[in-house]
Parts: structure tokens; C-alpha cells; sequence
């Protein structure tokens, strides 16, 4: 199946673009796409933990299963105010 | 109304739209491009947003803010885009019978915009590359 990625600040300064879709196996989790995401990105290598993360624009956990079609945001650590 | 906007924040006409004659405390809360951040000069402050998501938990805020506040109206603004300093990157109004709960709610809504609206700052100043605020971070924002 296909989730859509979509990066902000550092983030998409380091991958390059906007947004990506992927192609990720039924049953994947957040956790595991970010795991995934990590081992191509040298500078989401480096964060020891994972940030926080969207998916439909809610908040969400690492344990959280994707499904076809979902929206899917890493956030840098956000600075608004 | 969209509460992210890349337009000046006008605090007066938020006042005006929320305020009750009931309501005799207004309590405000304005966020303003500051010149210095970890000791180093800054010029302007580009706010970057995940607009869609930004929008829907401002409005959470204010609606979570409704109830834990029930005689309270709060609106919460936000700007996008280049600011210089002094400009208003954040504007936050709460109207009330009393002034207890307007500050509170005042103060819980700049609280909750730090701590779960997608937005970022990308800093610029005198000498040195544009970097990302990383308020997880002691020191300057760092560029990659």
C-alpha cells in the first residue's frame, strides 16, 4: 500500500522535498516507517528519538498501524509562538 | 475564520469579535519578534506551518479552552511568513465575566500553541547561515 509524506523545516531541508509517496507493507507502523526513514536520511539518523508525528493531521504514537492512503508528517521540533 | 494568516494580526478587532457586553475582563497576549535570541542578533523570523494541521489544533485549542472555561471566549491567531522584529507572530484574546479566567485561558492558550502547533522559525541574522529554532536545544538554532 501507499502512504503520502509530507516534510517541514529541517526536515525538508534534509530530504529535499516537500512530500513523497512510499510504498510501505500492510501492517507497518509509524515507528517502523520512521525506522525505515532513518536509514536513508542521515539527518533523521542522528535524532535519538523519534519526533513527534501526524498522521491526517492528528497526533499520533509510534504504535499507530498505517492504512492506504494516510497522510503521514514527522514533525521537527516545533517553535510557534 | 482562519486563525493561520499571513496578514498583519489586528488585536483590537479580535477583542471587538469575541467580547460580550457580560464580560468584564479582557485579557490579551501578543507574541512579537524579538532582536536577540541566545544571544545573537536577529533580523526577521520566517514562520513556516503544516497549515491544514496548525489550523485544526488552533481550533482545538480555543474549543478545549471553551470548556475547561465555559464563561470564557478565547480566539487564537498566528501569523505565517517573514517578520521583522517588533512585528506580531502570535496574538491570543481572552474575554470573560472576570478577569481570573481570562488570564488563565490567556496564559494556557500561548502554552498550548508552543507545545502542539506545527509551526517553525527559521531565524536569520548578521553574518551567519538562516537556521531552524529548535526550542529542544540550548544555543542557537544550528543550520544543517
Amino acid at each position: 500500500m501507499r502512504v503520502r509524506l509530507l516534510y517541514f523545516a529541517s526536515f525538508r531541508e534534509a530530504v529535499g522535498a516537500d512530500e513523497e509517496t512510499r510504498q510501505v507493507d500492510e501492517g507497518t507502523t509509524v515507528a517502523g516507517l520512521w525506522n525505515a526513514l532513518r536509514e536513508g536520511v542521515p539527518h533523521f539518523a542522528r535524532f535519538g528519538a523519534m519526533p513527534a508525528v501526524a498522521v491526517n493531521c492528528e497526533y499520533v504514537s509510534g504504535a499507530r498501524t498505517l492504512s492506504e492512503g494516510d497522510e503521514v508528517a514527522f514533525l521537527p521540533p516545533i517553535a510557534g509562538g | 475564520m482562519a486563525r493561520l494568516t499571513d496578514g498583519p494580526l489586528r488585536v483590537a478587532e479580535l477583542i471587538a469579535a469575541a467580547r460580550r457586553d457580560s464580560d468584564g475582563a479582557v485579557a490579551a497576549f501578543v507574541g512579537v519578534v524579538r532582536d536577540r535570541h541566545e544571544g545573537l542578533p536577529v533580523e526577521s523570523i520566517e514562520y513556516a506551518a503544516y497549515g491544514e494541521m496548525a489550523e485544526r489544533e488552533l481550533e482545538k485549542i480555543e474549543r478545549e479552552l471553551a470548556a475547561a472555561f465555559p464563561e470564557t471566549r478565547t480566539l487564537v491567531r498566528h501569523r505565517v511568513g517573514t517578520l521583522r522584529v517588533g512585528e506580531e507572530s502570535v496574538a491570543i484574546v481572552a474575554v470573560s465575566p472576570h478577569r481570573a479566567d481570562a488570564f488563565a485561558a490567556c496564559r494556557e492558550a500561548i502554552e498550548a500553541v508552543k507545545a502542539r502547533v506545527p509551526i517553525w522559525k527559521l531565524e536569520r541574522g548578521p553574518g551567519r547561515e538562516p537556521a531552524w529554532v529548535d526550542p529542544t536545544r540550548r544555543g542557537p538554532g544550528r543550520p544543517l
